[in-house]
């Protein structure tokens, strides 16, 4: 759809097509705004497009990625492009491709682009630009959003529409606007002497640069250490300060930690080389240069009261007093490695964009439905929704982001078109069917482990069941409202989960015995494994608000945790499959079971009532009649009992031949074959 | 010489009459004068003499003359006395009524000879100051009995006379301060004998432990206990258990191992140290290290036991913990019996014994399928499909079925072996493809076809709607459905050598070799219809039935030929004795559906598997005729006169072979709980009440006596002979309660600060600490070592079986 169209149906007197005439001012009016044709911007941008909406994104680069233009600075992304997965299914492989961004085209998959496991930032420019030419996304480029207000309106979607005004005082109006503009403001620190400082985003790349010279790093993140990896063999050696301790990622789980890619300095401190780790408040430092132009570090305290610009030889140095002060030796260049934050500037104080407080506050305030805490109708997509799951999942990326923007588009579509959220029926048979298809290779629910979960609302009396995807859990209570389905007869919730006090920036986590491989004990599994919850009802919102602080979710009236398994393949039929389908059968209280069609022709005429798999099956005339062996192997198993061998003119006791079949009708209990436990090998490996 | 004599009648005491030799040995001399009263004390002291003789003390008697006046005759009252010596000097003059017996002579003695090394006290005081003095030194001993001179007297006197250098002997008659050493409450009126091990106490302020030896006492009671106490508390074995002896089996204790390996060894040997301060003086403790001893026991035993019984082998157990090996030890009729438990349950665990079968599978399919898993299926004739493919192939032949399934799914699996043989029943069928899709596989695909369910089975036809089949998942019914296929539905027949041909089943030929009902609609040109609801009937119907249709100019003359006039539809079941017509007054295509599917039932139908659901779907009792193999011509006829009779409409008559159908002997049994005679008449009251009433054996079968029968039947004037189960299908096992694992259901405060308890939701998780204390003791697999080096001995899941499940699982996980 052409941006001049305007889509609107909401009557606006004042516009005529696509311009709107408001206080004098021409505006541009679209249904959808996005600010940034980042990857998260070009990802919602699909999803309007695939939905026929009227929308636009603006990009103040003249191509979209334009933060991959330049950063990182050393040019190799850290999201892995796993070529190879030995599986042919798509959407598992797409765990293990942190690049591609979701669409129907298989061109657009970055191992079409790249071979490389970590790949060229090159490459991602590049996948960017075909991604936004090959779906013919509405991207208007050179075009930088310097201004965002409001217009109170009460026929508008939201109460107000957003008005956006690009550098050239060129106006925009729209119904909805997404913020997809990543974290690209650098972190300053200012402390005396922080003019001397060099940021990373300009600093040089060129390692010769750096020849013989002695280096301080500020910061510990992926930046930091990215930028002493590629200087480690040519320095005299690096320091590295930083207020928190190294969180490497490996050990806590989350992506955005140091990542072992990038650790060589940790390698060559811990090996009794000359570069190190220091932990300490960048607030309190100080620089001063001497006469030779080296830099020396400083307390801020000894500065105080003191001019700044005064000689070197005036000034106190921590080794003055502590002569083994650790960073007494002089260094050559301090460069800042501090990372991002999101550029609150351009928002008009109606708008309310308010940073996030503590660890968050470099990212804007929002709700788990990704909306604006202060303007109703603002959706922050991307990077900059990182606060929803900082440190803890994905959605700080892009292999994260690109699902968490999927449910965005999902929860516009129910709010303002009335279409609810995607969702398939089942009948009640096909239950662990559809979790263990989903778990086994869902991806979002995969990335974005403790965000997004997949739910299924249970109908007509649990003998049918609705199954949605990928829904965000943060606002599970509302999911009646913001999906527009029911959830009357209680719902199921499935999540991926590391096991608790497993990740840690401090945690072992090769300890001896650290997986679980029993199902009885699943639920102490630590490694990533699918959880399911189950409510008879709804959780309410003071139910979510008052959950334990460890829990995604208030205390369900069951749950069931598959065991972690080593090959994350969920489909042994024992190990995995069979416990999760007594979990499901205990908490409808039915019997789940697959049945041949002799079983249920048996039951037909000696029950009043049917199993579901008989009544579902069978009697619409789709039972399992099943061969020859495979009778043979469930009479051998004591699940089936033969009677083709019977001699019925004999009148024998009944004890003597009442298998376990009737045993199976009497008690629904299973029957133990003696052989059973010699036989029924435990799938053990 | 006299001495050696049993009370040598000495006239006189004559001190250097002794002979020098036994100057240090202990006499014991017995003064009494001669009268006759005397005779039965002389007796005992005679018999007393023997025994003491062990102790070296000799016995000599004195007569005191009354005349003599010598210096222990002398006194009037000494007539009565008894003395002790040691050497020529005086060590205890004894009245002799203490001396009322063996035992009391014997006791006395030994307690006068023994007075520096066994100690009396009264108070506990006096007991504790002992006990301090002795810690860290040497053990003691602490006898209480309830008088002197009794024979536990004598018995305690006589082990310290053997053991009295080795440890402190101490002795009361209190029974308060029995009272005041004891928890519990001992009986005061025997005797008791603790062990205190003083020695092992090195703190002042520790108590020494303490041993009891319960009543009664007896000198071989307590020879036996305090050589058990002498033994080492833990024996380390290296070598095969069963040439193993320790002091324990000699004297008829069994011998309880405790398995360890190097791993383990430390928490073993504390588990052995634990269990051997328990069992102290039931039964010795041994470590025995796997590692050195190559045993041929199963690798999660960790605990064996030896009786003392010559010939008995050693049982090997796997016990939960250290209450199990004391309670087998204290009883040993439990050895057994938990034996039996522990081979019954094998491959077990403790969670396992309490859920019982949770983790067997139960479901038949999935189980026959994962029995068969490793049969390879032949599938060459199948074409596997890819997202590549899929469109390309479809265009390859005039029809391509499709099997789209999950590779891990048992029903897609059982389907797809059926899906095998159907590949080779129509391998060289021209104009069919067969091919597969696994979604597992090609996940986008299945959704972009919308395949919900697994399996699904399609037809793709050229330029045509695909069909999705909706029939029983078996051989024959997938075949028949495919051929059916082949031929469109309706087919259009051309001439009327043609619709008859149709109706013979002989045309189309590609068809002719199938058995299966003809339906022919027959319209006149005029009736368009009728006949665009026939053919979109068709279209649903398609692979199920044979249809065709006629609307050729000549219609009427067919029409004419089986008296119908068009629309109508013409009816030829298999076997082709007769053809039915049929009016078409309906036109709308559900009811056409409907009314054709209801046509094609049979009257008499031989119910079977297959085909139960068809007559199941009317919602009407069934009169149902077991026969044990064919039906006889008489009982056909009779049952088809009840069927086609008035009450045709109300139920279902139908017959049911058991050579055909065997799991109608299911049915019966669960009736009758035995197979009746056969042929059985049975009123199945399928759908309302389900109860079962049995035609009389007796009368034979014909439409009258079952009309009869029917009508007392409705009358309420019979009988059920038993009635379907109204029981729900509930879930057949219990699931995991990880919830209450995670953290039971205990009412704790409010986690949260701010919000009062009350307003707390009652199920709201608990703190997390508490939670995970609760959970590592729930289950102390995961850190259980780190509590067992807190209490020793609480649990013996630390040892060797829990070693070798984490061997098992390093084997699965961490270290590939």
């Amino acid at each position: 759809m052409a941006p001049e169209v305007c889509g609107t149906l909401l009557g606006l007197a004042l516009c005529a097509g696509s311009l709107c005439v408001v206080r004098g001012a021409t505006f541009l009016y679209h249904d959808y705004c996005v600010i940034g044709a980042g990857p998260a911007g070009l990802q919602v941008a699909y999803f309007f497009q695939q939905a026929g909406r009227d929308y636009i994104v603006f990009e103040r680069s003249h191509a979209p990625g334009s933060f991959f233009a330049l950063y990182p600075r050393h040019r190799k992304l850290i999201s892995i492009n796993k070529q190879y997965t030995g599986k042919s299914n798509s959407e598992f492989n797409l765990r293990h491709d942190w690049n591609s961004l979701l669409s129907h085209d298989r061109r657009l998959l970055f191992r079409h682009y790249s071979r490389d496991f970590f790949p060229n930032a090159d490459t991602m420019v590049r996948y960017l630009e075909d991604f936004a030419s090959l779906l013919k996304l509405q991207v208007q480029y050179n075009t930088a959003i310097i201004h965002v207000t409001l217009e109170k309106n009460e026929q508008a979607w939201n109460g107000h529409y957003f008005l956006l005004t690009d550098q050239d005082r060129k106006n925009y109006k729209c119904s909805c606007l997404l913020v997809a503009a990543g974290t690209w403001v650098p972190n300053v620190v200012n402390f005396p002497g922080s003019e001397y400082v060099e940021g990373y985003e300009t600093v040089s790349i060129n390692p010769e640069d750096f020849t013989g010279q002695t280096v301080l790093i500020l910061g510990r993140g992926n930046s930091a250490f990215e930028t002493a990896e590629n200087i480690l063999g040519v320095t005299n050696f690096i320091h590295m300060v930083s207020r928190s301790r190294v969180r490497l990622s490996w050990a806590t789980h989350y992506v955005g930690d140091l990542r072992a890619i990038n650790n060589g300095l940790l390698d060559t401190y811990q090996l009794k080389s000359l570069d190190g780790l220091l932990e300490g408040d960048l607030e309190d430092l100080a620089i001063v240069k001497d006469k030779k132009g080296k830099l020396h570090i400083t307390l801020r305290f000894y500065l105080e009261n003191r001019n700044i610009s005064a000689d070197i030889d005036s000034i106190t140095l921590p080794q003055d007093e502590l002569d083994n002060f650790a960073t007494r030796a002089p260094y050559d260049r301090v460069i800042r490695c501090l990372g991002w934050k999101f550029d609150f500037s351009i928002y008009n104080r109606s708008l309310r964009m308010m940073p996030g407080k503590g660890n968050i506050k470099k990212y804007p305030q929002i709700k788990p439905s990704y909306e604006s805490r202060g303007t109703r109708g603002l959706f922050v997509l991307g990077t900059a929704s990182h606060s929803v799951d900082f440190r803890k999942s994905a959605g700080g990326f892009i292999h994260g982001f690109r699902y968490t923007t999927r449910a965005v588009h999902h929860l516009l579509e129910n709010r303002h078109h009335g279409v609810p959220w995607p969702s398939t029926v089942y009948p009640i048979t096909q239950l662990t069917n559809s979790i263990i298809k989903r778990v086994n290779e869902a991806s979002g629910l995969y990335q974005m482990f403790s965000v997004l979960a997949d739910i299924i609302l249970l109908r007509d009396n649990a003998t049918t069941f609705e199954y949605l995807e990928e829904y965000p859990i943060g606002v599970l209570a509302e999911l009646e409202m913001q999906t527009g389905r029911k959830a009357r007869n209680g719902l199921f919730v499935i999540i991926m989960e590391y096991g608790r006090n497993f990740s840690g920036a401090d945690k072992d986590v090769f300890y001896y015995n650290r997986a679980v491989g029993e199902a009885q004990h699943a639920w102490q599994s630590n490694f990533l494994h699918p959880v399911i919850y189950y409510y008879k009802h709804l959780p309410t919102e003071r139910e979510m608000r008052l959950r334990h602080p460890d829990w995604p979710l208030p205390r369900p009236d069951a749950i069931h945790h598959i065991v972690e398994d080593f090959l994350t393949d969920w489909t042994a039929p024992n190990a995995h499959i069979l416990p999760l389908r007594r979990f499901l059968e205990n908490c409808l209280s039915t019997d789940l079971r697959n049945f041949f069609a002799e079983s249920c022709f048996l039951f037909a005429f000696t029950h009043e009532k049917l199993p579901p798999s008989c009544q579902q099956g069978y009697v619409r005339m789709q039972g399992l009649v099943g061969g020859q062996e495979l009778r043979h192997h469930a009479v051998q198993a004591g699940l089936l009992q033969d009677y083709t061998h019977t001699d019925f003119s004999d009148d024998r006791p009944p004890d003597s031949h009442d298998g376990s079949q009737e045993q199976l009708m009497r008690d629904h209990g299973i029957p133990v074959h003696p052989l059973q436990h010699l036989v029924n090998a435990k799938d053990e490996l | 010489m006299w001495a050696e004599e049993h009370l040598p009648h000495l006239s006189v005491w004559q001190e250097d009459a002794l002979h020098p030799e036994d100057f240090q040995r202990n006499f014991f001399c017995v003064c009494i004068s001669v009268s006759p009263g005397a005779q039965p004390f002389l007796e005992q002291i005679e018999s007393s003499a023997e025994a003491l003789q062990d102790y070296g003390v000799s016995v000599v008697k004195v007569n005191c003359p009354t005349e003599d006046v010598s210096k222990y005759c002398g006194k009037e009252n000494a007539l009565r006395k008894a003395f002790l010596f040691r050497g020529n000097r005086l060590i205890r003059e004894f009245p002799t009524d203490a001396l009322f017996d063996v035992n009391s002579i014997v006791a006395n003695v030994l307690f006068a000879l023994l007075f520096n090394e066994v100690k009396y006290v009264e108070t506990l005081a006096d007991l504790e100051n002992i006990e301090n003095v002795l810690k860290g030194k040497s053990n003691m001993v602490f006898a209480y009995v309830p008088a002197t001179g009794t024979a536990e007297h004598r018995a305690v006197m006589e082990a310290a006379f053997v053991y009295g250098t080795i440890h402190q002997f101490v002795l009361t008659t209190e029974a308060a301060l029995l009272k005041a050493t004891s928890h519990d409450d001992p009986d005061v009126s025997s005797a008791w004998l603790l062990f205190c091990h003083c020695q092992q106490a090195t703190e002042p302020a520790q108590p020494c432990r303490r041993t009891a030896l319960a009543p009664p006492l007896t000198l071989l009671s307590i020879h036996r206990h305090l050589k058990l106490m002498g033994a080492p508390l833990v024996t380390e074995v290296a070598e095969d258990p069963e040439k193993i002896s320790t002091v324990h089996l000699q004297l008829g204790l069994p011998l309880v191992f405790i398995l360890s390996q190097k791993e383990t060894y430390e928490a073993d040997r504390r588990t052995a140290e634990f269990v051997a301060w328990q069992l102290l003086g039931k039964a010795g403790v041994a470590l025995l290290s796997r590692d050195r001893v190559d045993l041929n026991v199963l690798q999660r035993s960790n605990v064996a036991i030896k009786t003392p019984e010559e010939g008995m082998p050693i049982q090997y157990l796997v016990l939960e913990d250290t209450d199990e090996v004391i309670t087998l030890v204290e009883d040993k009729n439990k050895v057994k019996q938990i034996q039996e438990v522990e081979q019954e349950e094998e491959e077990e665990d403790e969670e396992e014994k309490e859920n019982n079968n949770q983790d067997i599978q139960d479901d038949q399919v999935v189980e026959a399928v994962s029995r068969d898993k490793k049969r390879e299926l032949p599938l060459e004739q199948v074409l596997v499909l890819t997202e590549e493919n899929f469109h390309s192939s479809l265009s390859k032949a005039a029809r391509t079925v499709v099997l789209f399934y999950a590779s891990w799914e048992a029903v897609s699996l059982a389907v797809l072996r059926c899906y095998s043989e159907v590949a080779s029943l129509l391998k060289g069928t021209p104009g069919v493809l067969l091919s597969r899709v696994n979604c597992w596989d090609w996940p986008g695909l299945c959704s972009q076809e919308n395949v919900t369910q697994f399996p699904t089975m399609r037809i793709y036809k050229e330029g045509q709607q695909s069909v999705t089949y909706g029939g029983m998942w078996g051989t024959e019914e997938l075949s028949s459905f495919i051929l059916l296929s082949k031929v469109s539905c309706p087919l259009k027949l051309a001439t009327m050598d043609e619709a008859e041909g149709y109706l013979r089943g002989e045309f189309p030929p590609e068809l002719s070799s199938h058995q299966h009902t003809s339906l022919l609609g027959v319209f006149s040109t005029a009736t368009t219809e009728a006949r665009e609801a026939f053919e979109e009937a068709g279209n649903i119907l398609s692979g199920h039935i044979r249809m065709g249709m006629y609307f050729e100019d000549d219609a009427l003359s067919l029409s004419r030929k089986y008296s119908v006039s068009p629309p109508a539809l013409l009816l030829a079941r298999s076997g082709g004795r007769s053809v039915e017509s049929i009016a078409l007054s309906k036109h709308s295509v559900q009811d056409m559906v409907q009314m054709i599917r209801y046509q094609l039932l049979d009257i008499f139908p031989e119910i079977t598997v297959s085909n139960l659901p068809q007559y199941l779907q009317l919602g009407k009792p069934f009169l149902i005729l077991f026969s044990a193999g064919d039906i006889s011509q008489m009982e056909s006829k009779e049952m088809l006169k009840v069927a086609k009779g008035r009450a045709q409409q109300t139920f279902v008559a139908c017959w049911l072979n058991l050579k055909n159908t065997p799991v109608g002997h299911g049915i019966l049994r669960t009736y009758f709980s035995t197979t009746p005679s056969l042929p059985v008449l049975l009123w199945v009251k399928l759908h309302a009440g389900g109860q079962v009433f049995k035609f009389p054996s007796e009368q034979p079968i014909t439409e009258m006596n079952i009309l009869s029968w029917l009508e007392k039947l409705q009358a309420g004037l019979e009988i059920p002979s038993s009635t379907l189960s109204e029981e729900d299908w509930k879930p057949p096992l219990p699931a995991y309660d990880f919830l209450q694992m995670m953290e039971p259901p205990v009412p704790e405060l409010s986690p949260h600060p701010g919000d009062t308890p009350a307003q707390q939701p009652p199920q709201s998780p608990g703190g997390d600490t508490a939670r995970g204390d609760r959970a590592t003791r729930e289950k102390p697999s995961q850190e259980s070592t780190a509590e067992e080096i807190g209490s020793p001995g609480r649990g013996l899941r630390g040892t060797a079986p829990r070693l070798a499940a984490r061997d098992k699982q390093g084997k699965r996980h961490s270290e590939l």
